[in-house]
């Protein structure tokens, strides 16, 4: 295809030497381009195409429950957007989540993969271990926490209260409602338990490319443990901690899974995806929830930009 | 030359401490306890999945006990209404979208990757840029479009346009790993082959390919991982048919209502060949999630 097209394009008169060279440059070119064009293509047509229509149904009116009063109305639906409370609380919410299960899970990870980092027996078994909660199905994740653990009244949670409560001859536990008392944090740690492992793996790859020999001179220049980390170990992380908080920030501020499970959206913990969605399905108003989205792309293109600044970097050293 | 970024040690003779048995004894017992200590996390992040593989073999009544029965007898129950309740066509649906949409992933990549890192198109770190800002691109935003167009094109409730939406969520993703991957294939071997006369097909299959097989491989587990578990699209976009595995299991709790064992059973059924695939692949799973950065 691209040869025929590169064809097709060289001026008729290849005689002279320049046009000749000038036509298999272009060869050169587009064989250079072929591979790339299928996945290019690909990524065009099912993620920006999608865009724009989102992008022109924002300025419709449009409910599917009224199919006869589709009409232009510009802007209107974005002006709607902001003067309902939903959306503002659905910015704030996702910002704390995504900030709260990213910082959270990064520090835990990091703290991890130094233990892990170590040998001591059983590492293998800790390891598996450790990783398993990122290879659970997130709506299995979510229904675990919700009701296996955090359940009020046959929960393991305040089962071990009860429990432990006993073993001091009470038998009036406390027995918290946690996913309807503590909502954001009950989803937060069941994100945070999910996320954990992630970072943990990619700082433990990073530690892993961290030379022996550098950590050894530190050492026989007398850095103690804490110099060592400080200095040494923790500008070394930096890439691989900036691309986990890149990778989790991307899924997690697009989390359906665990608000949908847990608390469907309901006591503030609705995310801008959920918010969406609901305005989406339960509202049928495709005209605002378009707006939302576009409002949503323009926030993760804001962020993005920061985003990509950084890792940039990752991209220099390849 | 220049002093080191750390404050000056207050022992006149560092080396000499860590010499002295005493101190290597110290060094050992601490390594102890930083090892209990990873045992601690570890058994404390496995937990709550042991204690709900345990809920899924205890009737009802046990596993809704207060405090909790460990002891309780085990039973299959759970098990057979979740498998009575016949999910089979949903795994069958999982399988089949997490696997054509990873074969699509992978045949799209890996030229990509190539264009992109062994003979790099000019500005080939913009494309890289265009791949990941997709990437957030909130699904969402792009919903109602999406079913819009199934509905008018008849491929609601249908699993290959799921497959097709798949490969599109994880492409970009597999692009940046598989572009790290190849790029650490050396040139010169790349070179070398050329001029003993290899051609493009040989080199491509003697050289790039061993070398590179490894990252696909782990690219593949990712990709799969990621389809296995999407629920907003497959729930947005089937129905009946086409429904997955978590798709089935939002259905299954609302037939069943909140009964935990069963619950559990299902959770445990439909994240088994995710857990599986993981453990097996633990070390693809590391490479795979760092994108290849571990060089």
């Amino acid at each position: 295809m691209d040869s025929a097209a590169a064809t097709r394009d060289t001026p008729l008169p290849t005689s002279t030497p320049a046009a000749a060279e000038h036509g298999e440059a272009r060869i050169r070119r587009w064989a250079r381009r072929g591979p790339l064009l299928p996945a290019l293509v690909f990524m065009v047509v099912t993620t920006q195409l999608p865009m724009v229509v989102t992008v022109v149904v924002s300025m419709f009116n449009w409910n599917a429950l009224y199919p006869n009063d589709i009409h232009f109305v510009g802007l209107d639906n974005f002006v709607q957007v902001f003067q309902t409370d939903a959306l503002r609380g659905a910015v704030v919410t996702t910002i704390v989540m995504t900030g709260v299960v990213v910082a959270a899970s990064l520090v835990l990870g990091l703290g991890l993969a130094l233990l892990l980092h170590r040998r001591f027996w059983g590492r293998g078994v800790v390891r598996t271990m450790l990783i398993a909660p990122f290879l659970m199905v997130p709506i299995a994740a979510a229904l675990l926490w919700k009701h296996v653990l955090l359940n009020p009244s046959y929960g393991l949670i305040n089962g071990a209260l009860g429990w432990l409560w006993s073993l001091f001859g009470s038998d009036s536990p406390p027995q918290p409602a946690w996913v309807s008392t503590y909502p954001m944090m009950s989803i937060e740690a069941a994100l945070i338990w999910q996320w954990t492992p992630f970072m943990m793996l990619i700082i433990l790859a990073g530690l892993q490319s961290l030379p022996p020999d550098t950590l050894e001179a530190a050492q026989v220049d007398g850095a103690g443990p804490f110099a060592v980390f400080r200095y040494i170990t923790l500008p070394h992380l930096r890439r691989y901690l900036e691309l986990g908080a890149l990778l989790g920030s991307v899924y997690i501020v697009q989390n359906f899974d665990a608000v949908f499970t847990m608390t469907s959206g309901g006591l503030g913990t609705a995310n801008l995806a959920y918010t969406v969605y609901r305005t989406f399905f339960q509202a049928q108003d495709y005209g605002l929830a378009s707006a939302m989205g576009v409002l949503v792309v323009l926030a993760s293109i804001v962020i993005a930009t920061l985003a990509l600044r950084t890792v940039s970097s990752l991209l220099k050293e390849a | 030359m220049t002093a080191p970024p750390w404050p000056k040690p207050r022992t006149a003779h560092p080396r000499a401490a860590a010499l002295l048995p005493g101190g290597r004894r110290r060094r050992s017992s601490r390594g102890v306890w930083l090892g209990v200590a990873a045992w601690l996390a570890g058994l404390f992040a496995v937990t709550p999945i042991l204690w709900m593989l345990l809920t899924s073999f205890h009737s009802e009544q046990d596993a809704a006990q207060n405090p909790p029965s460990l002891a309780a007898d085990l039973t299959l129950e759970s098990y057979r209404t979740f498998f009575g309740s016949q999910p089979l066509p949903a795994f069958v649906n999982s399988f089949s979208a997490s696997l054509v949409s990873t074969a699509l992933v992978l045949a799209l990549s890996v030229p990509a990757a190539y264009a992109l890192s062994i003979k790099p198109v000019p500005k080939w770190s913009d494309v890289m840029f265009f791949f990941l800002s997709t990437k957030f691109l909130p699904i969402v935003a792009g919903l109602l479009p999406l079913y819009l167009f199934a509905l008018h094109t008849g491929t609601l409730d249908n699993i290959w346009l799921l497959s097709i939406l798949y490969t599109s969520m994880n492409l970009a993703v597999a692009v940046w790993m598989m572009r790290s991957f190849l790029s650490e294939v050396p040139r010169e071997i790349i070179e070398a082959a050329q001029l003993d006369g290899a051609s493009l097909t040989t080199t491509l299959v003697r050289v790039v390919g061993p070398i590179a097989i490894p990252g696909i491989a782990a690219t593949a587990l990712i990709c799969f991982i990621f389809s296995w578990n999407e629920l907003m699209l497959a729930r947005t976009l089937t129905a009946t048919v086409a429904s997955t595995a978590p798709v089935f299991m939002t259905s299954f709790l609302t037939s069943q209502g909140l009964f935990i064992a069963k619950m559990s059973a299902a959770c445990i059924a439909i994240s088994l060949p995710v857990l599986a695939a993981g453990f097996a692949a633990q070390d693809k799973l590391v490479q795979g999630l760092s994108m290849g950065a571990v060089k």
